[in-house]
């Protein structure tokens, strides 16, 4: 068994994880592994740690102890930069654009080349940049208001935007926080459509209160209760999970 | 079209109209007194246009802007002043051939940094190289530890009242508080005649030019889209993929950079350094000058400073003790009435004006009717 062990085959491996607030534990020795092209929706109650979990992989959170292994190299000792160049991309529960950019430039500045002081001032807008931010404007439904400035925009396309600034990074491991919470009805659709394009060909890990949209999209559920495992498994086995019932979705 | 990597149309305009500004204007209307006023107060320019890139664009407010004007400035004298104190010129001090205020203080051999100021090669390398080699120190050490705001504002004070007391105290080194006076030549060539000051205030709008041109550039780059972003949302440029810190480094450096080529314009064009326009106070004018001409706008930022330097001649002449109450009344009023300065007046007020009439005057080919129509007075 453990000649087999081969901690490379997972994308992402996050074992033994642990982070401490002045004593509180937001996120107690938690292990997971995702492998490539999974998607992984977490869900949980609220304080859970879901975000803080997010939080840790790319960088934004220092973890206490544990390691956070991805395609093999340890992310936990990287600042949020370098996790963001080895392929990690995350989405904010808020939308986090920056307001006084528009759409195009928004993009422009995700599009990973010339991410250096010099690479950035000698940086031109050529084809290849043209090209990727009309594609990805297209998919993100934003194709006509490339040149408005971003804090005109609503609140779901907003949401959009940000999801386009991660796919124009082209991350291997997407991360999305809530990405349909605060949005209409018919923004919820388009999104999930927009989500189930975007999510082929890599791995995905999802926070995500919606059990519909939840069902329609994981393979795999990671069910956190107090920075800790409750259940994990298919939608079917951890619905039918009488711990999981009794915590989160029984209510 | 006219857009390039420097500016866009209305921005080449405005450049257009600062150089006839001061390159036709001024020498035509003013007589050298005036004029070498004038440069003086584009010293400060240099300064503010740093602010814009460092500040405006950036975000990050340093109030010891005053630390690298004074850095070039020394620079600068120490070169100008070791070409004054010839053996010939100093024949009369105990020891010749060293500046006048180390003989003072029974100094009796030129210290060694002072020596490769002999060298006007080495001297403008090192009005460059010294405040950017400084700012790049200070700000890899705030950065990097992501001390950012006012805690940084505050540590830049702090840098500026140091080095402050350093000069002053190392007397025999720096000329103390008098700093460095009686600066007569350039390579031979005296700065001080007429005609002098005027080549130096061509010279100097020269560099002006320059600095605003690679100020235009960064602005247009991606860099300075950066700089915005970064500005609003810190943590979102990190997750872009951007070292946050290398970039406020460089809006740093740059910033300190041109404050320090104002400072050697200043040695040069003043003919004295004193270590009063190192410190707090200084450098708190020269966030003013930013702040009313437009803490966004290269161009505003330089009106800006010109403006509040002539305000300040004037009123300072009438209302000695009146001024810094006004100085400071000013920034107040600026800051909450008009947050983008001057130039957020123009953009907002008097720009759509101009573009209004311009259209009308489009549509209509009979001009003298629809000016007054332009001008806001209702037309019935």
């Amino acid at each position: 068994m453990l000649v087999g062990h081969q901690p490379k085959e997972f994308l992402l491996a996050v074992e033994a994880l642990t982070v401490s607030f002045d004593g509180f534990k937001a996120v107690n020795d938690l292990s997971f592994y995702v492998d490539e092209n999974e998607i992984r929706v977490i869900i949980g109650p609220n304080g859970a740690g879901k975000t803080t979990v997010l939080d840790l992989i790319c960088g934004k959170t220092k973890a206490t102890s544990g390691s956070i292994q991805f395609r093999g190299k340890e992310l936990t000792r990287m600042r949020e930069n370098e996790i963001v160049k080895t392929g990690v991309g995350r989405k904010f529960q808020n939308p986090s654009i920056y307001d006084d950019l528009t759409v195009f430039e928004n993009l422009e500045i995700s599009y990973p080349r010339g991410r250096s002081v010099f690479g950035a001032l000698t940086f031109t807008r050529d084809a290849a940049v043209r090209d990727r931010v009309h594609e990805v404007a297209e998919m993100i439904f934003l194709k006509d208001r490339l040149h408005m400035n971003a804090d005109l925009l609503s609140h779901g396309q907003k949401q959009w935007l940000e999801i386009g600034m991660l796919l124009i990074q082209d991350p291997d491991l997407l991360m999305l926080d809530e990405p349909v919470a605060g949005m209409s009805v018919s923004e919820r659709a388009k999104t999930a459509e927009l989500l189930n394009r975007i999510i082929k060909n890599r791995s995905v890990l999802v926070i995500e209160h919606d059990m519909k949209f939840v069902e329609d999209i994981a393979h795999k559920v990671t069910v956190l209760h107090q920075g800790q495992i409750l259940s994990e498994g298919t939608m079917e086995k951890v619905k039918n999970d009488p711990k999981v019932v009794e915590v989160y979705l029984g209510h | 079209m006219t857009d390039n990597r420097f500016f866009n149309r209305s921005e080449l305009i405005g450049i257009l109209v600062l150089a006839v500004f001061l390159v036709v204007v001024l020498p035509l209307t003013l007589d050298v007194f005036r004029l070498n006023l004038v440069a003086k107060y584009l010293t400060y320019a240099f300064v503010a246009l740093g602010l814009v890139i460092c500040w405006g664009y950036g975000g990050i407010l340093s109030l010891g802007q005053g630390v690298f004007f004074g850095l070039g400035g020394y620079c600068m004298a120490m070169f100008l002043k070791l070409e004054a104190s010839s053996v010939e010129n100093t024949k009369i001090q105990s020891t010749p051939g060293i500046p006048d205020f180390m003989d003072w203080n029974q100094i009796t051999a030129l210290p060694f940094f002072w020596k490769p100021f002999n060298s006007l090669t080495f001297t403008i390398a090192a009005i460059i190289l010294v405040p950017g080699i400084f700012a790049w120190i200070i700000g890899t050490a705030m950065f990097k530890r992501r001390v950012g705001g006012t805690y940084f504002a505050i540590i830049t004070q702090a840098v500026a009242a140091i080095l402050t007391i350093l000069i002053v105290g190392q007397q025999g080194y720096t000329g103390g508080i008098n700093g460095m006076t009686d600066l007569r030549t350039l390579k031979g060539w005296d700065i001080r005649p007429d005609h002098a000051k005027i080549v130096l205030y061509f010279f100097e709008v020269g560099c002006l030019f320059v600095c605003i041109m690679i100020a235009q550039f960064v602005r247009h780059s991606k860099l300075g889209r950066i700089l915005v972003a970064m500005r609003e949302k810190e943590d979102r440029v990190r997750f872009s993929g951007y070292s946050v810190a290398n970039f406020k480094i460089f809006a740093f450096c740059i910033a300190a950079v041109f404050a320090a080529i104002g400072g050697a314009m200043f040695a040069l064009n003043v003919g004295f350094m004193s270590p009063s326009f190192v410190g707090i106070v200084p450098s708190i004018e020269m966030v003013i000058y930013t702040a009313v001409g437009g803490r966004l706008s290269i161009l505003g930022a330089i009106y800006g400073t010109l403006l509040v330097n002539f305000a300040k001649t004037s009123l300072s002449e009438t209302f000695p003790e009146l001024w810094l109450f006004g100085l400071g009344g000013l920034f107040i009023a600026v800051v909450l009435a008009f947050p983008n300065g001057l130039a957020g007046i123009w953009g907002d007020y008097v720009q759509p004006r101009i573009d209004r009439l311009i259209a009308s005057r489009k549509s209509k080919p009979d001009g003298w009717t629809d000016s007054s129509v332009a001008d806001g007075a209702p037309a019935e």
